[in-house]
């Protein structure tokens, strides 16, 4: 298998990791290049912002204040 | 002498709890589901469900959150009734456009993805949360209902996958391009407004 290194590789796994358990292999290709790429970082950061923000969307929608 | 025990809500006092949270229940269902009957069919049952039950509940302030819990069951429901009907439904979406917008031909991005402040801010959490939903309506319906089971009823992507009788792989390109969409008309309608 072709080891993932594009932006749009690691930024796809960044994706399916919300949604599957990424291999040990994958999980060290993103490492490895959000080691020294920039817009993988800021992509990933924004990933975990709309997790976080998704999490208590839904929380709100559940509770009585909302 | 003692107190008769706290009085179980009957339920009329119940369903005068319940009304004022109808248009908000109806709003999520429509979300998860995408179609106005299958919706109003699983807000009906969640207020039978929650009348025939009310004898059962405690009362106190936790209604909503006893409500949207029987309506979750009651999208499922939905969801379970209609998966072939939502399964051979045509592919609305093209993948490759989005694709083209967000990387180079080699896989680099064309742009740096920007720094996103916290939106759920105390000031501005609930402009925020329309936003958001008015974006996930803006999903594709495929994507959108896959992707509301994944972040609204919590269910994993192997039982989405047994649910709807769907390989993996294909729900997975459904929740990325949906993850991928949802996050580039946030960047339009939220964050950008927002750092101006
Ligand atoms: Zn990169």
């Amino acid at each position: 298998m072709k080891i993932p290194n594009s932006c749009r590789d690691i930024s796809g796994l960044l994706l399916a990791r919300e949604d599957r358990t990424l291999s040990l292999g994958e999980r060290l290709a993103v490492r490895a290049h959000i080691l020294t790429c920039r817009a993988c970082r800021r992509f990933e950061k924004q990933t975990l912002i709309l997790r976080d923000a998704l999490r208590q969307w839904r929380q709100s929608r559940q509770q009585d204040q909302g | 002498m003692n107190r008769p025990p706290q009085p179980v809500l009957d339920a009329d006092a119940l369903a005068r709890q319940i009304e004022p949270l109808r248009p908000t229940l109806l709003r999520l269902a429509r979300l998860q589901l995408r179609n106005e009957a299958w919706a109003e069919d699983a807000v009906s049952e969640t207020v039978l469900a929650a009348l025939q039950g009310a004898a059962g509940f405690r009362g106190g302030a936790q209604v909503k959150t006893w409500i949207i819990g029987i309506l979750k069951h009651k999208l499922l429901d939905q969801l379970r009734l209609h998966a072939r009907e939502t399964t051979v439904a045509a592919d609305d979406d093209d993948g490759e456009a989005l694709d083209g917008e967000l990387y180079r031909r080699d896989g680099h991005f064309r742009e740096l993805p920007e720094k996103w402040a916290d939106p759920c801010s105390e000031l501005q959490r609930e402009q925020f949360f329309a936003v958001l939903e008015a974006c996930m309506e803006r999903l594709p319906g495929r994507q959108g209902r896959v992707f509301l089971m994944r972040e609204w009823l919590e269910i994993d992507s192997a039982a989405i996958c047994q649910e709807l009788a769907i390989a993996p792989t294909n729900l997975w390109i459904l929740l990325h391009r949906a993850r991928l969409r949802l996050r580039e008309c946030l960047q339009l309608n939220w964050f950008v407004a927002a750092s101006r």
